[in-house]
């Protein structure tokens, strides 16, 4: 089975990989480059669970073929904090009780990153819009809701 | 035997790729992708054309034509096509939106389809690279397209935002497949109805034109009697599927009720 | 939050430092920082995918299996069929001694629902698993399906599962679980109302957004590592110990976080064919639930069908209750016996009934085999002995808070099955509710108490 060069920046490193001609970039995140953070909850497009940010803008990566990703800047969940310090949402996620199963949260985070660089001063409806791909089982959305809220003003206060 | 992406330059190397047994056309990957996931032998090349053109949105006066690769988030982003936002908000998720195309909705089979019911409500021509075609003609040769024709662009006269009309009736709110999907464009003049287009998503293997309630509504006001003859007829030509959704009988019980308020809001 | 403390002031210590505090999760730096590790998250080198090839038919006879094709597919290293498993006959229950054995880890014979797994097919790839599964050629005899409890207690309904040789399960007290309190028909006689309701609920699926699954890997010292998102680690290791007629002590079982379980993974049902997968190639093997598989194979809540007959006075006090209850346990038992018997117990709820007659069916059909959730057997009794009560209320024309304080129960109370009831708190409960949903009732209630049943 041929091999093929699959080569982006992930979470502000240079990666590159040989990876299965037609990898999806969910298993090249996980499988190759190490990073478990976007997980797999349906592999069709309805849970959010693999949500990512390329080139800015909020992607699945079950349904991203990894070489179209070649050149491009990819995020990930796991990369939003550095060493120790957590990002605003990360700490408003713990704050809120915002996860309990933990599963859809890495894409919960993503899709609400996404949101506060564009509005970073969203409603609730903004919210619930900018989630409305990300499936929850657990905590019933409140909780998720409160916590963009929350990181969004606690954004607000530090600036 | 793993899956091969095909990268073209042009539609006519996209569309030389796609001679080869086993190749699929990719637009954005939510269709495609999730069928390679799901278990689906019948392809193992995937194709995709790269050139810029396919991304354009050209909209001149009042005549839009939209490149099959533009994205719903590209449509709602766009100061032109706001008209639309009801239909391109429809599709998926925020996610989704970043990554399924106009042409790729073209293809989604029932309840999927949403942009795709409102381009047929607006009498779309559909361009590929051996020339146009209209939407409904399209739907009934979509088969026999699937694999080797190429959608380039759609176009169509855009609808004034107080004739336009969208309702997607879903289970899951705000985003979740479609039970049924109403795009309408009604004109009125001197207090009654000129003229009607009414496209009906998962209501059928395709999209589909409510024709008979179309006809039904010409000439009538407005109102709660005005509409009730076309909802009577509403589901003529119409063969709603069953699927994890919503069962035939279900899509048959509500579309005359959601076409109604529809209609009447 | 707030503590109320004038309940049962005489026997609390309210000398509380961690009750009533907010407590951060443990869990939750990993949930957030994305470094929480479900069993899913690892990679082994070598490692092979399991597809399962699974039944199309509700009831069909297996006549052949023909892999030959598949086994020669590019990338398959292995197929299993029903007699590459070393004790293919299990239920999960034979551990606290609850039979017959009547599940097959692959079908032999018969399969006894759509989706039902046939044959396990190991490849490189997961693509190449899924090429050399449309390759299997099962042929099948179709046989006639019941779909339904009522169809399924026919007379002459076609038989699910032989193992039980009768379409509903054998308890040692007969075709169902009985409770006999009192004499229910003399409490109907005397009985100034009766109402009768049948309630209904479908399947439920819990729907969690980690699919079930487990990937194994052999050790150098003969053991399998099993890393599995199970809810039932001991049910797991000692049943695929008996499958696999192997010690216990080679199966080392590595859980984790569970990415939504509800119930839904409980059923020891991918981790003894991967382990034997593991064990026949000397190879990690990942079998993992696609989406559809989650939805479809994985087990459901059961569908119960529930008919309740009350006897009710005037003055408020249900003076019987019959109830028939039957639990749609598919084409195997699983957890649905206990389920059933649990019911039973359930039906008067948290209510003193002095005639009560239970009988709860756990009825076998040709749908998918239906396991736990979310308190499996209480759930549904509750949602229609609750309605139940609303019902008798507005019968009576009596409000239906306070139709609940008339009935319920109190310490000392004998329950119908012959528990006597101790600790109870339900008229406290009432008397708060009443309050924070400001929802008067009469304070004749508001001065009763759980420990002691008034005049």
């Amino acid at each position: 089975m041929a091999k093929i060069a699959v080569q982006f920046t992930l979470n502000g490193s240079e990666r590159a990989e040989f990876v299965e001609s037609g990898s999806t970039l969910l298993s090249v995140l996980r499988d190759k480059m190490g990073d478990t953070s976007p997980k797999a909850g349906c592999r069709q497009g309805s849970c959010g669970a693999c949500s990512v940010i390329v080139d800015g803008e909020l992607t699945l990566a079950c349904l991203t073929l990894a070489e179209t990703s070649n050149g491009k800047d990819v995020r990930t969940a796991a990369g939003l904090s550095s060493g120790d310090v957590l990002h605003p949402l990360q700490r408003a996620f713990e704050e809120e009780f915002a996860a309990q199963c933990g599963f859809c949260t890495p894409g919960m985070i993503m899709a609400a990153t996404v949101l506060l660089e564009r509005n970073p001063n969203p409603s609730r409806e903004d919210v619930i819009e900018a989630i409305s791909g990300n499936i929850c089982r657990c905590t019933g959305y409140e909780p998720i809701i409160r916590a963009v809220l929350a990181a969004a003003r606690s954004n607000s206060v530090a600036a | 035997m793993g899956l091969t992406l095909q990268t073209c330059a042009t539609v006519a190397e996209a569309r030389s790729a796609l001679k080869t047994a086993g190749s699929r056309y990719m637009g954005g990957g939510t269709l495609v992708v999730r069928a390679a996931n799901e278990g689906d032998l019948t392809f193992s090349t995937v194709v995709r054309a790269v050139d810029p053109a396919l991304s354009g949105v050209e909209v001149r006066d009042g005549r839009a034509r939209i490149g099959a690769s533009v994205t719903m988030s590209a449509i709602l982003a766009h100061p032109e096509l706001q008209v639309l936002a009801p239909a391109a908000r429809a599709v998926g998720g925020p996610a989704v939106r970043n990554m399924a195309t106009v042409g790729g909705n073209l293809f989604a089979h029932a309840p999927y389809g949403d942009f795709a019911a409102a381009l047929l409500a607006l009498d779309a021509v559909v361009s590929t690279e051996e020339g146009e075609l209209p939407l409904d003609a399209f739907f009934e040769r979509r088969d026999r397209l699937e694999g080797t024709a190429i959608v380039t662009s759609v176009a169509f006269t855009l609808p004034s935002p107080e004739s336009f009309r969208f309702l997607k009736v879903s289970r899951v709110h705000p985003k979740g497949a479609a039970v049924l999907t109403i795009a309408a464009d009604l004109r009125e003049e001197a207090g009654v109805i000129a003229s009607a287009r009414i496209a009906l998503g998962a209501m059928a293997a395709h999209p589909v034109r409510a024709r008979a309630a179309e006809a039904a509504l010409a000439g009538r006001p407005r109102t709660r009697e005005g509409v009730a003859d076309a909802l009577a007829v509403a589901l003529e030509g119409t063969d709603p599927p069953t699927d994890a959704i919503a069962s035939a009988w279900y899509r048959r019980e509500v579309l005359p009720v959601h076409l109604g308020r529809l209609l009447l809001s | 939050m707030k503590l109320a403390k004038t309940y049962f002031a005489d026997e609390r210590n309210d000398d509380f430092s961690e009750i009533g505090q907010p407590l951060p999760r443990t869990d939750l730096r990993g949930h957030v920082t994305g470094r929480t590790v479900y069993f899913a998250d690892r990679t082994f080198p070598g490692m092979l995918y399991l597809k399962m090839v699974r039944s199309p038919h509700h009831h069909a006879r297996i006549l052949s299996i023909d892999t030959s094709e598949a086994e020669k597919h590019p990338g398959v290293v292995r197929i299993l069929t029903a007699k590459d498993v070393p004790q293919n006959l299990y239920t999960i229950l034979i551990l606290i001694q609850v039979g017959p054995e009547d599940e097959h880890v692959l079908a032999e014979d018969k399969v006894r629902w759509k989706g039902e797994a046939v044959v396990a097919v190991l490849a490189e790839t997961e693509r190449a698993a899924q090429e050399a599964a449309a390759k299997v050629k099962v042929e099948y005899e179709v046989l006639e399906p019941v779909l339904s409890i009522e169809d399924a207690l026919k007379p002459d309904a076609p038989i699910v599962n032989e193992h039980h040789g009768r379409n509903y399960y054998l308890y040692d007290s007969g075709e169902c679980r009985k409770i006999r309190f009192g004499d229910v028909e003399e409490g109907f006689a005397a009985a100034d109302h009766i109402l009768e309701e049948t309630y209904q609920s479908s399947p439920i699926e819990h729907a969690p957004v980690e699919t079930t699954g487990c990937i194994v890997v052999p050790e150098a010292n003969g053991r399998f590592t099993c890393y599995t998102n199970t809810q039932a680690m001991f049910f797991t290791l000692d049943n695929a110990s008996i499958i696999l007629q192997m010690p216990g002590h080679r199966l080392h079982m590595v859980g984790g976080t569970v990415g939504g379980g509800f119930g839904g993974k409980v059923d020891v049902i991918v981790e003894p064919i991967a382990i034997l997968a593991a064990k026949l190639t000397g190879r990690p093997v990942s079998f993992i639930y696609t989406r559809e598989e989650e939805m479809q194979i994985s087990s459901p809540r059961a569908a119960e069908k529930i008919v309740m007959k009350d006897g009710v006075m005037r003055d408020g006090r249900i003076v019987a209750r019959k109830v028939t209850a039957y639990v749609d346990a598919g084409a195997y038992s699983r957890h649905s016996p206990y389920g059933a018997q649990k019911a039973a117990a359930h039906f008067p709820g948290p209510y003193t009934i002095p005639n009560v007659w239970i009988d709860s069916y756990c009825v076998y059909t040709n749908r998918t085999p239906s396991s736990a959730m979310r308190g499996f057997g209480v759930t549904i009794a509750d949602f229609a002995l609750e309605v139940q009560m609303d019902k008798l209320a507005r019968l009576i024309g009596m409000d239906p808070l306070e139709f609940r304080f008339i009935n319920a129960y109190r310490d000392g109370d004998m329950k119908a099955h012959r528990q006597p009831t101790e600790g109870a708190a339900l008229i406290e409960c009432m008397q708060e509710a009443s309050i924070v949903a400001d929802w008067p009732v009469d304070e004749r209630f508001m001065a009763m108490s759980s420990r002691v049943r008034e005049g």
